[in-house]
């Protein structure tokens, strides 16, 4: 009976969503239609282009490494940024006056030559700098104009929700009134209730309290699950898994790590040589955020969960503006001000001085996958312990784990002997050795 | 039984009518109990509202608040670099080559750094020649994080900027550039060519300079006699694994004697090879660590060392010396003669009387044997000292003649000994300034004190050698506004360049012949023969400063005669440096005041030694008082007039009838925390910088405290501890007889005690088996490793009070035996020989006879650390299992699990573990190193540092183990040999020490475990240890 005008939510919510879709790949086409034909170029085929050889250096309408291209047609004749892009710096050397000028404004540094470009490759780019297809505006239309029905599967969620409740409260309500009829209709056919002959009973409190044995019983158990429960808690004292604090710079690991896929170790990159995975000094975040001067986001914009959190694209913005800031990155001038500020990250996996832990032997000899202990990273917007980092979870593992041996000549030696000698194909870290207390305490 | 003694606190107590006695009988408390002035103001009691029992439960409150908020854990921050160098990984050590040449010690060595702090010394393998990692070279790491250290310049004692520092200066020397007054620099040793290029040209600049090289301990004698005869100012080179007999007269070449660092080549000699090895004799007075090594040691006062040498040089000639000789030292003379002349060239002599005769007559007896350890041709420049040219300067000073005194790494009011000319003299120069890392006497009294780099934030170079040239480099930025000497001249002399330039083209103008420079600098060393214009060797070639007239060669039959003359008046004195301690200049480094002397094993200290007939003569005595510590006797020394009061007195067995040692380097004070200064300075009897005094001791009132190590000094016959024998018995008989296997009874049959044992062993032939193999026949007791260890390990200083109590934390100890009889042979023959308890041969009065050491005794010395025994008594008895053993031979100590019962430390047969009395660190009842954060940038980030009431020990430096296994496993390797080593056996640098795995077949310790040498300790109590040691060899043989 209910159920009626939520299945008509969803064909409307779908209905929506269809129009929506339609919509927005008429305008792509009626784009691509109209930039085509508007110069020589492929303003699509030269937005790849762009993004291949020229975004590390170029934006459209900031001026980073190399200056913003947007019109740049305006500024040089076609010839002149052909050769330009060919071979800037032999222009340099012929003493082309435009040329000595911009490259003395962007510190003589010169631009790497393109001379693999085809013409129509340029003019391609050109298209694209020029007029640079509104891709990311079209859907932001869209949705304005069919307001709700853009994200469609979170605001459902919401509906399906506040359905399940309203339900659930009118069950309820039809129970009280059920009761109630029942008690009338009970009271007017005299049917006495039990009540009064309850009343004489010895409360049960009462019986429990004479009954020593019982009692006996129940404070031992009580006292059981106090002692449990005490041992659990106080067996949590100094183990922060699942910490995670608030960091200076909001650094998403599930940007970096998940949704642009980068590889642990080009950050973390003393994970294989060194017994510290090593928080990435500020110059590694420079090679790419120097070009990457403020966050996109996904295509479809930040879902409602980032919104509620606060995570929008201008949030994650202003923290690579924090970046600058630390690394003393002008982004004006595009130079470093050699004013820099340590950033003092809070450490999360801290193990206690005594116990001596090696990341090259895990992550360079053992090849474990740095997610085996430190969980699904690629997920976490906020960083967290993953692993409780006790002994006994190091010990379980060491139980577990074979040994990778393959390929390394170190191990052959002692691998067949210690196989042979406990009768195992595969040795485990454990019978290696990795059980005894000077591995890891000195 | 009752009894009616009466107990009395003091004398006074004995009167029965004494008033003070009846007084303090009276009152509980000796003084007034000052209730009035806390509770005599009534109405501040009255004002107050906090009753006694608000006060409880703001106590409580307090309490309960304050553990509750401990309950949050602490918040780390972690701080990456913001620009990382490409060449630091954090958690990997960097190694840079460099070398240390701070006027006293002069090696090329290797830095350990990480993230970018320098944490230990190594040996620079790669060096040809001698001047390896002592235990003060070691140690030196810790005196750049001295927080003592001078931050910056100052001027009259306030802080200046350089630049002030600079034009001060500047203007001062260029208005004394045309007066007739003279600018003179007083400096170290540089052994520098580029220093002596830069000096060179400071003199052009400002005319009128005078270089004066002034060594603390002078080699001037040496220089002076070689100088005679050779033509250069420099000292000659000896390579003992070329001798095959070794003649010392007083020359402590194991030690200091001449630059010191020939220990390496000693011991190559020692160690017997196809039935040979060197014999070495000694005639001496102070028991030296080299006295302590020879197979032959003859305690000769320095005047008879004299006559000796005459003597010597008449039987060698077949000429008659004279002279008065006691008929002992005769017969050893003569015994030696008949060797030396027989081996002629494979025979060396040395000595180190500092006197020029006899300096000239070893030149000439060496010269005349043609010997092969003899090197002349590419003599050493490590001393340079001046003694005339020092005097002279004084001289000037006092006539006003000097205009401006520049001083770099010398401390002349402290080291003078006629300091107090030099204190007058400094307050009639116009300009005074002194280079210095730390406060000391002079820098108290100069008008600048220019804050000057530790070696190891400096750029240098050295030839310690002729051809040898070394470079330093800096391998951390300077911890303070502090600049090096040589920068400053630059920037006086207007220069732009900087001092690394200034060595890059100094090299570049010969040095590198070819050569690569980045590779030299990688290297630290470079062997090359400089093929460079006239001038440029002229301005290298250490200089002879000019207006000293040269000296002509000391006619050899005026010397012999005056040698043989040579006669004393009254006690001698031999003064001389400690291996510890050096000229002094690292006084403030804790792990060098709490290295134990090798020879008398305290710490904390230097004393007079006196024989022990002059002892009893002199009524001195030493003690081993209730509380378990070493006391001595105080004496008054005086030198010509000059008193050296409260000095303390050991009784140093070997120690020459007649004569005295006293240590250089103690007795510091200006710029020192209270715990450092420590003894007394023997400077001040340093008369004519000679090492040699003649000197009237008189008993002081008085027992001083000393902080000794070792308190038995004998082995009481127990010939199984250091197993020794002689090279005849050696190359003759089977192991089987000087090699004794301990048999024990099993079944009533007597069984070697190595097949009997109490447990089933654990098969060990997989994997690693770490062993480590000690030849103490190498070993010369020099105690490199001893710092070494402390670096390596974070061993906590603890200071001299809880030294005395025995609860010293050195993980590696080198114990010294003396021989009761006059050799440890007769020792375990008196043993064998007791009969009864009583009488002449009775074990009762024979055991305490054996206490004793003999007048001359036999000296052995035996590194002990954990021997990590494969069946460890320690191990059973940890209620904890804190302490197990691991596969690799390891005996492995977790600290987080030890709860501190100390069984394990009852029940090791080797005394090796030692016990964290108290928090060492961060405490500042012990005010070190570990109590600053300077400080604390040496501990090793590897090892964990130990807390309050934990047990620790030698860990077979598992740390570097663990290390080179893993670096092997990320390379997909087999570990080499020799990759393995321990903090020890990589610091030493005569070999006594290897390491490795005897699970590799191929390697060295394989073959050293199998030597019929190879021994354990206390083999009988079945331990099986992982350190062997090798039966030591004593080459007797007198034809």
């Amino acid at each position: 009976m209910k159920k009626v005008p939520y299945r008509n939510l969803i064909s409307k919510v779908l209905g929506v969503s269809l129009v929506v879709v339609l919509l927005l790949s008429n305008s792509l086409l009626a784009q691509e239609a109209a930039a085509a034909p508007s110069g020589e170029g492929d303003a699509v085929k030269g937005k790849q282009l762009f993004n291949q050889n020229c975004a590390a250096c170029h934006s459209l309408n900031k001026k980073m490494t190399g200056p913003a291209l947007a019109g740049v047609t305006e500024r040089h004749d076609k010839e002149w940024l052909y050769q330009w892009i060919k071979n800037s710096s032999a222009m340099v050397k012929a003493g082309d006056a435009a040329a000595v000028k911009i490259y003395n404004e962007y510190n003589q540094a010169a631009m790497t030559p393109f001379p693999t470009l085809s013409n129509q490759d340029i003019d391609d780019i050109l298209a694209y700098t020029d007029a640079p297809p509104v891709v990311a505006a079209a859907p932001v239309g869209v949705a304005e104009s069919v307001p709700g029905g853009g994200s469609s599967s979170g605001i459902s969620n919401e509906i399906i929700l506040g359905a399940l409740a309203l339900v659930f409260a009118l069950l309820v309500m039809m129970l009280v009134l059920v009761n109630k009829t029942l008690r009338r209709i009970a009271e007017a056919n005299g049917v006495v209730l039990e009540k009064e002959l309850a009343e004489k009973r010895l409360p049960i409190w009462k019986a429990f309290a004479q009954n020593q044995f019982l009692v006996l019983v129940f404070s031992i158990f009580l006292l059981l699950s106090a002692a449990y429960f005490a041992y659990g808690w106080m067996m949590q004292v100094g183990v922060d898994q699942g910490y995670a604090p608030i960091q200076p710079i909001h650094y998403s690991h599930k940007i970096h790590a998940g949704d642009n896929a980068i590889e642990c170790k080009y950050c973390h990159s003393s994970a294989r040589v060194s017994k510290t995975s090593g928080i990435p000094s500020l110059n590694v975040c420079m090679n790419c955020h120097k070009s990457i001067y403020e966050y996109k986001g996904n295509p479809e914009g930040p879902s409602a969960e980032d919104l509620a959190n606060g995570y929008t694209n201008e949030f994650y913005t202003g923290e690579i503006k924090k970046l600058y800031k630390a690394v003393g990155w002008d982004e004006e001038n595009q130079k470093y001000t050699g004013e820099s500020k340590p950033v003092e990250w809070v450490r999360i996996h801290n193990l206690p001085d005594f116990a001596y832990f090696n990341h090259s032997q895990h992550v360079s000899v053992a090849g474990i996958e740095c997610q085996t202990c430190h969980g699904p990273v690629e997920e976490m917007e906020i960083m967290y312990q993953y692993s409780p980092l006790t002994m006994g979870w190091c010990i379980n593992c060491h139980r577990e784990t074979n040994v990778k041996v393959e390929g390394n000549e170190y191990y052959e030696k002692i691998h067949a002997e210690l196989s042979q000698k406990y009768g195992v194909d595969k040795l485990t870290a454990a019978q290696m050795g990795g059980l005894e207390c000077g591995k890891c305490h000195y | 039984m009752s009894s009616n003694k009466k107990y009395w606190k003091s004398e006074a107590e004995l009167n029965p009518n004494d008033s003070i006695v009846e007084t303090l009988r009276q009152n509980e408390f000796v003084q007034e109990i000052p209730v009035d002035d806390f509770l005599g103001d009534k109405e501040t009691l009255a004002a107050s509202s906090t009753n006694r029992r608000d006060f409880l439960k703001y106590v409580g409150f307090s309490t309960a608040a304050a553990s509750l908020a401990a309950c949050e854990g602490p918040v780390t921050k972690s701080i990456p670099y913001v620009v990382k160098p490409d060449n630091i990984i954090p958690g990997v050590a960097n190694f840079y080559a460099t070398t240390i040449a701070n006027g006293f010690d002069f090696a090329s060595i290797l830095v350990k750094t990480r993230e970018g702090r320098p944490i230990k010394i190594e040996n620079n393998t790669d060096a040809k020649i001698g001047g390896s990692a002592n235990a003060r070279v070691q140690a030196s790491v810790l005196s750049l994080y001295d927080s003592t250290r001078l931050q910056g310049p100052t001027f009259n004692g306030e802080a200046i900027a350089w630049s002030e520092l600079d034009a001060a200066v500047k203007s001062k020397l260029a208005s004394l550039k045309n007066s007739t007054k003279k600018i003179a620099i007083l400096s170290q040793t540089y052994a520098s060519p580029s220093t002596t290029r830069l000096i060179a040209e400071f003199r052009e600049a400002y005319g009128n300079v005078d270089h004066i090289t002034y060594d603390a301990i002078s080699e001037d004698a040496a220089l002076t006699a070689f100088e005679a005869k050779y033509g250069e100012r420099a000292l000659a080179d000896y390579n003992f694994a070329n001798a095959d007999i070794i003649v010392s007269f007083g020359a402590d070449f194991l030690g200091d004697w001449q630059g010191g660092g020939y220990d390496a080549g000693y011991s190559k000699g020692r160690v017997p090879k196809n039935g040979k090895m060197s014999r070495h004799v000694q005639f001496e007075a102070n028991m030296s660590l080299t006295g302590a090594n020879a197979d032959k040691r003859v305690p000769l006062t320095p005047s008879e060392q004299k006559v000796a040498l005459a003597y010597f040089y008449g039987k060698l000639n077949g000429t008659a010396g004279g002279g008065n000789l006691p008929e002992s030292a005769k017969a050893a003379l003569d015994a030696v003669a008949a060797q030396v002349l027989k081996n002629k060239s494979n025979a060396v002599v040395v000595t180190g009387i500092e006197d020029v005769n006899a300096q000239a007559v070893v030149l000439a007896i060496n010269e005349m044997l043609g010997s092969k350890a003899f090197d002349v041709a590419a003599p050493k420049y490590v001393r340079q000292g001046n003694v005339q040219a020092v005097k002279t300067l004084l001289a000037d000073m006092k006539s006003g003649k000097v205009g401006a005194l520049l001083m770099d790494g010398v401390n002349p009011v402290y080291s003078l000994p006629n300091a107090t000319d030099f204190v007058e003299g400094i307050k009639s120069v116009d300009l005074t300034v002194a280079f210095s890392t730390n406060r000391n006497e002079t820098t108290e009294l100069v008008q600048y004190v220019a804050a000057s780099n530790h070696y190891l934030e400096s750029w240098g170079d050295a030839q310690l050698k002729k051809g040898h040239y070394s470079l330093m480099q800096p391998t951390i930025k300077e911890l303070f506004d502090t600049r090096q000497f040589q920068t400053a001249i630059l920037q006086w002399m207007d220069s732009d360049k900087t001092y690394y330039d200034y060595i890059k083209e100094t090299w570049s103008a010969g040095i590198l012949a070819g050569n690569d420079w980045n590779q030299a600098l990688h290297d630290g060393v470079l062997v090359s023969v400089p093929a460079m214009g006239e001038d440029v060797v002229a301005a290298v070639a250490p200089k002879v400063a000019e207006e000293e007239e040269m000296t002509t060669e000391v006619p050899l039959a005026s010397a012999i005669r005056s040698l043989s003359t040579a006669t004393a008046d009254g006690m001698e004195l031999t003064l001389y440096s400690k291996v510890g301690m050096g000229d002094g200049q690292q006084a403030s480094n804790p792990w060098l005041q709490e290295f134990p002397d090798p020879i008398t094993r305290v710490s904390w200290d230097n004393y007079v030694t006196v024989s022990k007939a002059d002892a009893e003569k002199l009524n001195l005595i030493n003690e081993n008082v209730a509380d378990g510590g070493l006391n001595g006797s105080y004496v008054k020394l005086t030198v010509d007039g000059v008193a050296l009061d409260g000095v303390p007195v050991i009784v140093q067995p070997g120690q020459a009838p007649g004569s005295l040692g006293l240590s250089f380097g103690y007795g510091k004070t200006v710029g020192m925390k209270s715990e450092m200064q420590t003894g007394v300075n023997a400077y001040a009897l340093y008369k004519d910088f000679s090492n040699t005094q003649n000197v009237t001791i008189e008993k002081s009132a008085g027992m001083h405290e000393f902080a000794c190590v070792q308190l038995h000094k004998t082995l009481m016959g127990r010939g199984d501890i250091i197993k020794e024998t002689t090279l005849e018995i050696f190359n003759t008989k089977d192991a089987k007889e000087w090699n004794v296997v301990p048999v024990v009874s099993l079944d009533h049959q007597e069984v070697p005690a190595t097949s009997v044992d109490l447990w089933d062993s654990f098969d060990r032939s997989i994997g690693h088996h770490f062993n480590l193999s000690i030849d103490l026949n190498a070993c010369t007791g020099c105690g490199a490793c001893v710092i070494a260890c402390h670096a390596e390990n974070n061993v906590p200083v603890v200071g001299k009070a809880e030294v005395r109590k025995s609860r010293d934390m050195h993980w590696l100890r080198i114990d010294r035996y003396y021989s009761s009889e006059d050799t440890f042979a007769q020792d375990d023959t008196k043993k064998e020989e007791f009969d009864g308890l009583f009488g002449d041969k009775g074990s009762l009065g024979g055991f305490g006879e054996m206490e004793d050491p003999s007048a001359n005794p036999q000296v052995a010395f035996q590194p002990v650390m954990c021997q990590h025994c494969n069946h460890a008594p320690c191990e059973t008895v940890c209620p904890v299992a804190a302490t197990s053993h691991g596969r690799q031979g390891q005996n492995h100590m977790a600290y987080n699990r030890c709860v501190g019962t100390r069984y394990c430390a009852n029940n090791c047969p080797y005394k090796v573990r030692r016990f964290n009395w108290f928090l060492y660190n961060e405490n500042d009842e012990f005010d070190y190193h570990m109590n600053n954060d300077l400080g604390k940038m040496v501990i090793n980030p590897d090892v964990t540092v130990r807390s309050r009431g934990v047990m620790e020990k030698c860990s077979m430096c598992i740390q570097k183990t663990q290390k080179t296994i893993l670096d092997a496993k990320r390379d997909g390797r087999v570990v080499k040999d020799g990759e393995f080593q321990t903090a020890c056996s990589a610091a030493c640098s005569s070999g006594a020490m290897k390491f490795g795995d005897v699970n590799d077949a191929e390697s060295e310790i394989v073959k050293l475990k199998e030597s019929n040498r190879m021994y354990h300790l206390l083999e009988h109590v079945g331990t099986k240890p992982n350190v062997f040691y090798h039966v030591k060899v004593r080459n007797t043989n007198e034809a």
